[in-house]
């Protein structure tokens, strides 16, 4: 999500599941959609079978995706940049770019300011004692007007696509092969493959998932393969897009009413410490257009805002006020969960609430999570069932070694229902937002979240009106409209989280006539106002429960264009829209770039198809507006300016754990050996092993036979996969006297883990530098709580550093050492 | 189509004739190796359709899980590492009865009734009548049939005789994220199957066909291979054919071991009238107890 929105302006898939069948060519790279979604997967079946598609994975394992790809290329685990990088160098060096595309859909002829550079390794503007850039000098360069200045002839040396050239020069296939292990024909091959799709009408569709996001990089890998899709013209297309795979249901729902510490419902952020104005606060983010007749969607932040905190706050969010801005908390830094996690270890955090999270399984150094939970005085566990996390306090002998006596905390356990057990709505990967109706009652004494959540906030009210204490207003003041107060339903949270008109609203095109009457519920978002008539609890959510009913609830699956395209269905966010940005199906003129896949095309005086446009309906082509509303650009961004905490354009860097003593793009540079921006706390930094000590290449992953942490819990999965196991390639297992069936310890710097060994010729040896490099695959399904075998968590192993951008922890490179036990 | 059908074409040990006045749709399943990502996700609707639990077994080296067939595993999934054109690749096939048309356990089966062939082609056990001698094992090219240790019965796949009796894809099908299981008549199966060898010879699977043995006069379930030529990269044999012990037991054999079996019966019946029953050694008796609670 941090990779799409700086490149897109939204942080989401782009286009959807069904979609996929449209594609002429889908890489899977960095996910493993036939072991993670195995569903949706039958899409690629679809593509394959009916549209001759053809399917390349790019692995470290041979997958389950790869059993049915028709190309096949290894690749060692964290260097996905080195590979895409070459990508990039091989299609502007081979002239195949869609450059009508580019030209006018990209910031490709935008020019860069002249004190921005690339040295080393490292962007202008880094200070190596925090970490982190400086990042001013990431930008265009603007003219006298305000506007970017762009050259459309591609002349001008610091144009972006010029710029763009020259940064991957670097990456010839030789020396991606050096890096990244994958043999130059198989990199050489996927590259042509790729290439074909630069014609108008092919498209490529990328479907990643976790074997992206969980790098310290992560968020550049991805960025790195959206360009690759600018350059080859497969955005705003059917059968193309950037497809962000969510597993988790419903983790899309997460972000999109902002779970995360940083976020507000509908992405909107949280003002930072240092924002203690509101006007400010919204300034800096309605974003004015860089260009001419742009859109600039982000211009209208404050009617989202304001009908935010009108409907939190209700009647006590005023003008006066600033619409109770200063209730909201301000934020000193990120509070992700590997901050949150060292801020209890330290002994800085003494309770937590954990609502459907096990992080002692989930996340990295289960060592340091065991130690950071007996710190606690209190630990509330919210789940359906008996997480590890919830008796990290327990002796599990060698898979969960404590000593009950010497830890204090005090551990509650609430039983929630489970998703089955409730109505609601999940959002998909592809922006769906389907209800679902409860098919079973929870057993025993198990309550819904909401209800459980209701309980503590009344008990919490009730304390505050009772006792006063510090700062009690948000509390005081929260809006609270429940039929029963204690268990608010999923159909009033749902029409909460659409919006409604506070008072009767006048229809702007036409005065005299009523939009809505007061109570109303809203249509859409384009009728959220900034003068607190409006309320809207996510306002990339309005339009799903309008005075029409429940859209979520349509279950209309006809398809008049054949395209997979159904807006009957459920309600697809933003505004029902299906693929994202899809004036850019059309050319600069408004005719699809191929009429085969007409998704959207200008009539002569609006914009019409089988979506909903992507797109102000009436600007005509001529008025040369982009297709990318949300940036102020109007175009994508080849180069992110200041959005990237690690710079603008992508950069190999070593994992933290590598076994290479320097980045080969930058032999002379430590400092750009790893991320140069990835927040590493001191005592993890020691924490980390080296090649010396813990020689193979580490990767963690899912299976098909489990989900999680949950599904060791039942006795069908159990029964599919009932042990722990490890991957151990061939060639590696010979050298170590490793059969098939034998227990062997995987040891890291942080502890290790005993597990059955699968042989196989699934993962094989590459050569990297000219050395062999042998890889680990380490499934992570098992724990010492439920039905099926009892093992280790394999989170034992891995290291405790995330993402620059998002601190998503890097599970998917590191360094262990095998052994038979 | 009618699926409704449930008449019987051929039972075991039996000599009447079959009813024959319904004519009724041949069925079939179609796997197609080339969709098959090896979920398991059928071996799980198997078990929730028939209530079938096998025990929590352990890891032996291998994605293979449950190991193999048993009378709690109907079908399973093996998983084989290949380099057929010198390229590597992971061949994930869903193992299971293919339900013969020309079925070598039914011909072996001495016990009347136990098992029978409908009119649709589904072969099925009905184990009522099994009194667990095992012919049937003998009698598979395909190494299906598994007796229980609980009641000396056999057991294998009955594909789904009674959801297919009313109208329903077996539990399997209905599963399948990806559309490798396929069902339907055996002609639009085997038309389906030309489509799908089509594309595979597109992809450079030269050799791509479908398995359809004759030897046993064809089966109910057919699978789609890349590499038709070599099925036994998929542990199938090459060419299946009933045991020539199982003709011969039909042949020859069988008349003559009826009449031993007839006068054993005979000579007991005689045993009983002069000497009485039997008596059950005591000693053996909680062995047994033993057994069938293991």
């Amino acid at each position: 999500m941090a990779s799409l929105a700086p490149t897109f302006g939204r942080g989401a898939m782009t286009n959807h599941w069904v979609d996929i069948k449209n594609s002429d060519l889908v890489l899977i790279m960095g996910g493993n959609a036939a072991e993670a979604h195995p569903c949706g997967f039958k899409w690629v079946t679809e593509a394959k079978a009916h549209n001759k598609a053809r399917l390349i994975v790019v692995d470290p394992r041979f997958t389950r995706s790869a059993a049915l790809a028709d190309f096949y290329a290894p690749i060692r685990a964290g260097t996905d940049i080195a590979f895409l990088g070459g990508v990039i160098n091989y299609l502007i060096a081979t002239g195949n770019v869609h450059q009508e595309y580019v030209n006018a859909y990209t910031d490709a002829t935008f020019i860069v300011r002249d004190d921005f550079y690339f040295r080393d390794g490292l962007f202008s503007g880094h200070d190596a004692a925090s970490r982190s850039y400086d990042r001013s000098t990431w930008m265009y360069e603007l003219g006298d007007d305000g506007y970017v200045r762009t050259d459309p002839t591609l002349q001008h040396p610091r144009c972006v696509f010029n710029m763009l050239r020259h940064h991957y020069s670097r990456y010839t296939p030789d020396l991606v092969s050096q890096i990244t292990g994958t043999p130059e024909e198989d990199f050489l091959t996927v590259c042509k493959m790729l290439a074909e799709t630069a014609a108008p009408d092919r498209t490529m569709t990328v479907m990643y998932a976790l074997g992206w996001t969980q790098h310290s990089k992560g968020s550049q890998i991805i960025r790195c393969a959206a360009m690759v899709q600018l350059l080859l013209g497969n955005i705003g297309q059917s059968g193309g897009g950037m497809n962000a795979l969510r597993g988790h249901s419903n983790i899309q729902g997460l972000t999109d009413l902002g779970l995360l510490s940083d976020l507000l419902p509908g992405y909107l952020t949280v003002p930072k410490e240092t924002e203690t104005d509101y006007d400010a606060y919204i300034d800096s983010r309605a974003f004015k257009p860089l260009r001419p007749n742009q859109m600039s969607y982000w211009q209208n932040y404050s009617k989202f805002f304001v009908s935010l905190m009108k409907a939190w706050f209700g009647d006590a969010a005023t003008r006066e006020n600033d619409w109770c801005f200063d209730w909201l908390p301000k934020l000193d830094r990120v509070h992700d969960v590997l901050q949150v996690f060292e801020d209890m270890h330290q002994g800085n955090l003494n309770g937590y609430i954990c609502q459907g999270f096990n992080p002692l399984a989930a996340f990295p150094d289960k060592r340091k999570l065991g130690e950071a939970l007996a710190n606690l005085n209190y630990l509330v566990i919210i789940d359906p069932l008996e997480t590890e996390t919830s008796e990290f306090w327990k002796d599990y002998g060698d898979f969960n070694p404590a000593d009950s006596k010497s830890i204090a905390t005090e551990v509650f356990r609430l039983p929630s229902t489970c998703f089955a057990e409730e109505h609601g709505s999940l959002v998909n990967s592809g922006r769906w937002l389907q209800w679902h109706w409860k098919g079973a009652e929870p057993p025993g004494q198990a309550k819904g979240d909401a209800e459980i959540i209701a309980g503590i906030f009344l008990k919490l009210r009730e304390l505050y009106r009772q006792e006063g204490g510090a700062f009690p207003e948000p509390i005081l003041n929260l809006t609270w409209n429940h039929l029963i107060p204690d268990a608010p339903s999923a159909e009033e949270l749902a029409r909460e989280f659409n919006g409604k008109a506070l008072v009767e609203l006048a229809d702007p095109a036409d005065p005299g006539k009523v939009l809505r009457g007061a109570g109303q519920q809203l249509g859409g978002f384009g009728e959220l106002r900034d003068d607190g008539t409006t309320a809207c609890g996510c306002w990339l959510f309005c339009g799903a429960w309008t005075e029409e009913g429940n859209l979520m609830a349509r279950r209309d699956n006809s398809d008049p264009s054949g395209l997979g395209n159904t807006p009957g269905w459920a309600f697809s966010w933003p505004a029902n829209r299906r693929i994202l940005y899809n004036r850019a199906s059309a050319d600069p003129d408004g005719q699809p770039w191929d009429p085969h896949r007409r998704v959207i095309s200008w009539d002569g005086d609006s914009w019409r198809g089988i979506d909903v446009p992507d797109f102000s309906r009436t600007s005509a082509p001529s008025q040369g507006m982009g297709p990318f509303i949300m940036n102020p650009e109007g175009v994508a961004r080849l180069f992110a300016v200041d959005k990237m905490a690690e710079g603008p354009f992508p950069e190999h860097y070593e994992p933290f754990e590598s076994p290479l003593p320097a980045n080969p793009m930058h032999p002379e540079q430590p400092a750009s050996r790893n991320n140069p921006a990835a927040r590493v706390f001191p005592s993890d930094l020691e924490n980390m092993g080296d090649a010396d000590a813990f020689p193979y290449v580490a990767t963690t992953y899912r299976l098909t036979e489990h989900f999680h942490y949950w599904t060791k819990h039942v006795e069908i999965n159990a029964i599919l996969q009932p042990e722990q196991f490890v991957e151990i390639g061939a060639s590696l297992a010979e050298e170590k006297s490793i059969a098939a069936g034998d227990r062997v310890r995987v040891s890291s710097k942080r502890g290790e883990i005993i597990a059955k060994a699968v042989v196989t010729k699934r993962l094989r040896a590459l050569t990297v530098q000219g050395r062999t490099v042998h890889q680990i695959g380490l499934p992570i399904h098992w724990g010492f709580k439920g039905r099926a075998q009892p093992g280790y968590l394999t989170n034992t192993l891995t290291p405790f550093v995330g993402d620059a951008n998002t601190n998503t922890p890097e599970f998917k490179a590191f360094l262990v050492n095998v052994e038979k036990a | 189509m009618a699926l409704q059908s449930l008449d019987i074409k051929a039972r075991s040990a039996t000599t009447t004739a079959s009813p024959s006045v319904r004519q009724t749709t041949q069925v079939a399943k179609l796997i197609d190796i080339s969709k098959c990502i090896g979920c398991k996700a059928c071996e799980a609707a198997c078990m929730e359709w028939n209530d079938l639990r096998d025990v929590i077994g352990v890891n032996n080296g291998e994605f293979d899980s449950p190991r193999g067939l048993s009378d709690q595993s109907w079908t399973v999934m093996r998983f084989y590492e290949e380099e057929p054109n010198g390229n590597f690749e992971w061949l994930i096939r869903k193992d299971g009865c293919l339900h013969c048309a020309d079925p070598g356990c039914l011909a072996a089966c001495p016990a009347p009734g136990a098992i029978v062939q409908y009119a649709n082609g589904i072969v099925d056990f009905r184990e009522e009548n099994c009194i667990g001698c095992g012919y049937c094992i003998a009698g598979c090219p395909f190494d299906i049939p598994r007796i229980s240790k609980k009641d000396s019965k056999a057991y294998k796949c009955t594909l789904c005789s009674d959801r297919v009796a009313v109208g329903l894809e077996p539990a399997c099908i209905k599963a399948c994220p990806t559309g490798a299981l396929m069902f339907g008549s055996k002609e639009d199966m085997v038309d389906h199957a030309d489509e799908r060898v089509a594309d595979l010879n597109d992809r450079g699977f030269e050799n791509a066909g479908l398995y359809d043995p004759a030897g046993v006069g064809g089966t109910h379930v057919m699978y789609v291979l890349q590499h038709a030529d070599r099925p036994q990269l998929y542990g199938l044999p090459i060419d299946p054919n009933i045991s020539p012990l199982v003709s011969l037991w039909k042949g020859v054999t069988k008349p003559i071991a009826m009449l031993i079996l007839g006068l054993t019966a005979f000579g007991s019946f005689f045993h009983y009238i002069r000497v009485g029953p039997n008596e059950i050694d005591e000693i053996d008796e909680p062995e047994d107890e033993n057994e069938a609670a293991s």
